[in-house]
């Protein structure tokens, strides 16, 4: 597919013809249309002696197909967020729906792509670990688990692989690993927590390039969280800007007219001034409150 | 004179050809590829021993005392050709993996509760630290009262030395299970039994491993100091027996025979048993050098 027509499909998706409207306020979407629900979520957690408030109501919605993606500073909250959406954090208050039901424990329709390199068992081979969920969620047999995870490896460009352990590969190849995995679930909403931070920056521009042709190719509906405003505007076609401490909805702004295409555009660069500002404003307010 | 500046020099750019002459691999030498053995190593350490041990017995020259080691090979030899060795390693073996498997299963048992429950963890803190330290053997005059003179006695003197080294290295194995593969194991669905044995047991094998090791050293002593203590009013005695009766008989190179198997089982155990245990999994997994 060129260039050219990724930026038409991209901009044609069924998400944005509700663009505006959502721009206007996230949590008055209609909830029938969106795919994952946010709304009015809390968020906690304990340390030894204080409980921190991490979120603070914050709603959004995305639907089938978008790349969403939760953009902000370092502790504020955004990789709560996804643990909520993943099911391993329960809310102190509000509710995520996925497809109209509630969201209560993890499970395998949400597979989350961690930003550790350890996230793949190492006992298992390249295939071995995509086959794992497949095979633990009962959702395929072996010859079935088999032939999607093959699939999703050659999509991936690690079929030679197939029979290597984790120790052996570089991080890069490790995270294209996670994602074969998470491919061959494929899962109602696939969930990313910060996947490249740990890779050097070539390796991490190449994978934001994969990530966009597989998503050309397999149309996946992704939750993306990320620190790099950068990175939020290459990958996600909407993304949530979270004020710090506790995290708060401080905007939702449209991205699909930007991809590695455009990096260094006047756009480009004019969206993620934009985005900038939104960001350390905040941390201003925050200071003279 | 102004500052110092760096000559400006003309930009170059270059065709790469194809290597032609890749550079040939070169092979070792032989002598360091030899000793790259570990068998070789350890043989080569094993011989120094014998050859130490029979020029000290030669130097003593006192059979009763310390026999050499033509003599201990020729006794282990005829104890093995007439079948008495054999059959004594026989009984002592059959007792060690009753006691042992049992004491496993107990140890499994015990940490699977620690880890799924808070009440588990502090039953398995508590009796851990208050039987750990007391020596098997100790418990041997109560277990006789209990459970009679005969098998039961040493198996349970057997479990009892076995299920706390074992259930404590499981425990802290279970302990170090990193914190993203606990959440991708929940994330593919996995709880319970299937998650203790899919995710659980293989990523803390490495702890696993060296309990059993421990717990099998364990076992050993155990039984052969058993052995020693009541073995003639079993009827049928083992390995510790043996040694017990030919130094009643003032058979020293019997006695060092004897002692002799109980290494050598414990070298195959060892050699044969773990180390390809251990090849096999945790080296090969890469978690483990």
């Amino acid at each position: 597919m060129s260039p050219a027509a990724n930026v038409l499909t991209r901009a044609a998706l069924p998400g944005d013809a509700s663009s505006p409207a959502r721009q206007a306020d996230a949590a008055a979407a209609p909830a029938g249309q969106a795919l994952l629900q946010v709304d009015g979520l809390t968020l906690e957690y304990a340390t030894h002696d204080r409980v921190v408030c991490a979120t603070h109501r914050v709603g959004f919605a995305v639907h089938r197909a978008e790349r969403f993606v939760l953009l902000g500073a370092s502790g504020c909250g955004k990789s709560s967020l996804l643990k909520a959406v993943a099911g391993f954090l329960k809310p102190r208050e509000g509710e995520i729906r996925l497809d109209g039901e509630a969201v209560r424990e993890p499970g395998p329709d949400r597979i989350v792509v961690f930003q550790e390199f350890d996230q793949l068992p190492p006992w298992k081979t390249v295939l071995g670990n995509v086959m794992f969920p497949l095979l633990a969620s009962k959702r395929a047999d072996r010859s079935d688990a088999r032939e999607r995870a093959l699939d999703a490896l050659h999509k991936v460009g690690l079929a030679d692989f197939a029979d290597a352990y984790p120790h052996t590969l570089s991080g890069g190849m490790k995270q294209r690993v996670a994602i074969a995995r998470a491919l061959a679930m494929q899962p109602k909403v696939l969930l990313m927590d910060e996947p490249f931070a740990a890779l050097d920056a070539l390796t991490r521009r190449r994978m934001q390039e994969e990530l966009l042709s597989l998503w050309d190719e397999v149309r996946f509906t992704l939750l993306f969280v990320t620190h790099s405003i950068e990175e939020a505007l290459v990958v996600g076609d909407r993304i949530l800007v979270l004020s710090p401490r506790p995290g708060r909805v401080r905007a939702e702004l449209n991205a699909h007219d930007f991809g590695l295409h455009s990096l260094g555009s006047p756009a480009f660069q004019a969206q993620a001034r934009r985005i900038h500002g939104l960001l350390f404003d905040d941390d201003k307010q925050g200071i003279s409150a | 004179m102004t500052l110092a500046s760096a000559p400006l020099r003309p930009e170059f750019e270059r065709e790469l050809e194809p290597l032609v002459d890749a550079v040939p691999e070169r092979p070792l030498p032989l002598a360091q590829r030899l000793w790259q053995q570990a068998s070789l190593r350890k043989a080569v350490i094993l011989l120094a021993l014998a050859l130490l041990w029979e020029a000290a017995a030669r130097f003593a020259d006192n059979e009763l005392l310390l026999p050499t080691f033509t003599q201990t090979a020729k006794a282990f030899v005829e104890g093995i050709a007439s079948g008495e060795l054999i059959d004594k390693a026989r009984i002592s073996m059959a007792l060690l993996l009753q006691g042992y498997l049992l004491g496993i299963a107990c140890a499994f048992a015990l940490t699977a509760l620690a880890v799924s429950t808070q009440i588990g963890r502090d039953l398995l803190s508590t009796l851990t630290s208050m039987f750990n330290p007391l020596p098997a053997i100790a418990l041997l005059p109560l277990a006789l009262l209990w459970f009679g003179l005969g098998q039961a006695s040493l198996i349970f003197v057997l479990v009892h030395s076995v299920l706390w080294p074992l259930a404590l290295a499981t425990y802290a194995g279970f302990q170090a299970v990193p914190e993203t593969l606990r959440m991708a194991g929940r994330n593919y669905g996995l709880r319970g039994l299937r998650y203790v044995l899919q995710i659980l047991v293989p990523s803390a094998l490495p702890a696993i491993l060296s309990g059993l090791r421990i717990g099998w050293a364990f076992a050993w002593r155990t039984l052969i100091a058993a052995e020693l203590f009541f073995g003639a009013s079993s009827g049928r005695g083992g390995l510790g027996w043996y040694i017990f009766q030919n130094r009643n008989e003032l058979y020293t190179d019997k006695v060092f025979a004897g002692l002799a198997s109980v290494i050598l089982i414990g070298l195959v155990v060892e050699s044969l048993g773990f180390d390809t245990l251990e090849r096999v999994t945790i080296r090969r997994w890469g978690v483990q050098r």
